[in-house]
């Protein structure tokens, strides 16, 4: 990115000037010079695209992960007014609607459980259905799937994955209201037929991670988490459903905004008014792809567990939280003093509501929402927590971000040789897929502790912890 | 027909797809087969089993992402991989024959893709040679 196209409001936060006779909100840059200056120029392309939609409030935002999309940028924050003729937009989600981290701790310490990691990675790799073309074991019927897309996690929950008190420590408990499985097409119910409870591919994973350093022991103590304590992060959405309702909405947004007369610098920005009859089709299917990750997470969560058990049989995996980072929630936010109703759209972006919040579980309350900052499994993630008086609509980065494409990194990476440097490096990869270990090479992701810092420094988020990847099932 | 390595275009987080041929027909089945070399090796694919699909579209441009959609959906409810893709098209209609098989261990796993999108989107021709474009989400 040429960072001469951008002032510097402040150490962390930039803005993009606009061009003489242009007609946009602002866009706002959180981040570092070294961070903006490794990302595409495209991203700012993106960012101003989003800023041209009609009834955006404040700003079209950039997350310090930020890099080049599809439509918006990932790592792209905006909030739209329904009353001042906003927009929902399904390029402002994404195809993988409610990607996201569900985060659990154990009761291990890795000095007690490595002898045994071998094992558990093999056990991992068998039962978690990961990788292009694998399906699950659990075949849902139409009345079945309709009851997921209503329930979320709690339908899993109701049908022995996981327990009640995983709920508690899941966005919205669990489930989101709205949800319309009537507007998702036959074929998007079909395409997730045998696609419950499995990873899918790409950048999504399931890693056990020790907890390698505390930033904030208040924080770290209320979310139950010590130096040496073993995670497991697990990082996938709503499998095939969520991106036939994104391909299925692409197009009929794409036509809606035709029809009212928005104009689309990028055909991908597809969207309609919110109070539209194709925007409130859209949330209503939104919705049920939510609720679809959500259990999704909830089964996987209960097939870690089976594994983990099989080789530690005192093992207790709690889960820490789950949040998701490709959404569009509506959300009140304080505005000029006044509280207004806000649809915001985070793609690529985390939820990270500041100490108080009301909907925050209350062993959380005072801290902070558990934000996770997933990084490539070479390098490491962090927790962190939201903070007070975040400018970004309650906003964080959500990973390390891609400093190269995919083919860029094939050409450079092996899988094979990545899976054999990583394993002498004590992280034990397992995946069906050396061409996506390669695409996913840790150095093809920015540096995680640079976007971790930039994170904290600008005000999104506060560090809690560091983790280092230790087992990695790769989709 | 296989083609000689699909061609691509770079993109940070996801990949652009090229098809070209001497129709628009012909790049429709080189974008196909560029996708579906991102989720597999082709040349391994047997084209065991044969699925048609149709669907009318006026523009150019939106009928390559409902093709590509279209397969990529079909693919995933059927458990199927395509590796042969045949294309005819007649004013707004649009009909499809394609082969592959269904998924099994010996079939390299490459990155599944979630779908084809509208940025960078474009479908024309430039002389002779029809050329269809765009990103794909992986």
């Amino acid at each position: 990115m040429d960072i001469q196209l951008l002032r510097q409001l402040q150490p962390y936060l930039w803005s993009l000037p606009r061009k003489s006779g242009e007609e946009r909100a602002e866009v706002l840059l959180y981040g570092t010079e070294p961070l903006l200056v490794s990302m595409d120029d495209k991203v700012l392309e993106q960012a101003a695209n989003v800023a041209s939609l009609p009834g955006l409030v404040g700003a079209s935002m950039t997350m310090p992960d930020a890099h080049w999309g599809y439509g918006f940028p990932i790592g792209g924050v905006a909030a739209f007014d329904a009353e001042q003729g906003g927009v929902i937009s399904a390029g402002g989600v994404g195809f993988d609607i409610s990607c996201g981290i569900r985060c659990l701790r154990s009761n291990l310490d890795l000095n007690d459980a490595v002898p045994y990691f071998p094992k558990l990675a093999n056990i991992l790799f068998r039962v978690i259905p990961a990788g292009v073309g694998e399906e699950g074991e659990i075949k849902l019927n139409p009345e079945q799937l309709d009851q997921v897309m209503h329930n979320g996690a709690h339908w899993a929950v109701q049908h022995g994955y996981g327990n009640a008190a995983d709920l508690e420590y899941i966005e919205e408990h669990g489930r989101v209201t709205g949800a319309v499985p009537d507007n998702v097409s036959e074929l998007a119910k079909k395409r997730q037929r045998g696609e419950m409870g499995t990873l899918g591919s790409g950048n999504h994973y399931l890693e056990i991670q020790v907890v390698d350093r505390i930033f904030d022991t208040a924080a770290a103590l209320a979310f139950g988490l010590h130096e040496g304590q073993i995670l497991i992060s697990i990082h996938c959405g709503s499998r095939g459903l969520g991106h036939q309702i994104g391909t299925d909405y692409l197009l009929l947004l794409a036509k809606a905004a035709s029809r009212t007369g928005i104009r689309l610098p990028d055909r991908e920005l597809a969207c309609a008014p919110i109070k539209s009859p194709e925007g409130q089709q859209y949330i209503g299917a939104m919705n049920a792809a939510i609720n679809c990750a959500l259990a999704n997470r909830q089964i996987l969560t209960h097939l870690t567990r089976t594994a983990f058990t099989d080789i530690y049989p005192q093992a207790e995996l709690e889960t820490l939280f789950d949040v998701s980072h490709n959404t569009c929630k509506a959300e009140t936010h304080e505005i000029d003093g006044k509280p207004r109703l806000l649809h915001v759209h985070r793609k690529g972006a985390t939820r990270a509501f500041a100490p108080g919040h009301p909907t925050l579980p209350e062993r959380y309350r005072a801290v902070g929402q558990p934000v996770v900052i997933g990084g490539s499994m070479g390098t490491g993630s962090y927790i962190l927590a939201g903070a007070s008086g975040n400018p970004a609509f309650a906003s964080a980065s959500h990973g390390a971000g891609r400093a190269m494409s995919r083919h860029q990194a094939l050409a450079r990476w092996k899988g094979r040789a990545l899976v054999d440097q990583l394993a002498q490096q004590g992280i034990l990869i397992r995946t069906r897929s050396m061409r996506g270990v390669a695409e996913e090479a840790p150095g093809a992701y920015k540096d995680v502790d640079l976007v971790a810092e930039a994170t904290e420094q600008a005000g999104l988020a506060r560090r809690v912890a560091f983790l280092k990847p230790k087992v990695c099932v790769k989709g | 027909m296989l083609a000689q390595s699909p061609p691509y275009f770079e993109h940070d987080a996801d990949i652009g797809i090229i098809g070209r041929g001497a129709t628009i027909e012909q790049a429709f089945e080189a974008a196909a087969q560029a996708v579906f070399g991102i989720v597999t090796q082709l040349d391994t694919v047997q084209p065991k089993t044969a699925v048609t699909m149709e669907f009318e579209e006026a523009d150019f441009e939106l009928a390559l992402v409902t093709w590509l959609n279209l397969l990529l959906g079909k693919a995933r409810e059927l458990g199927m991989v395509f590796s042969r893709f045949h294309v005819q098209h007649r004013d707004n209609h649009w009909r499809a024959e394609v082969l592959g098989e269904k998924w099994h261990p010996g079939l390299e796993r490459g990155v599944e893709v979630k779908g084809a999108t509208l940025t960078m989107l474009s479908v024309k021709q430039a002389g002779t040679m029809w050329e269809a474009r765009c990103i794909v989400d992986v």
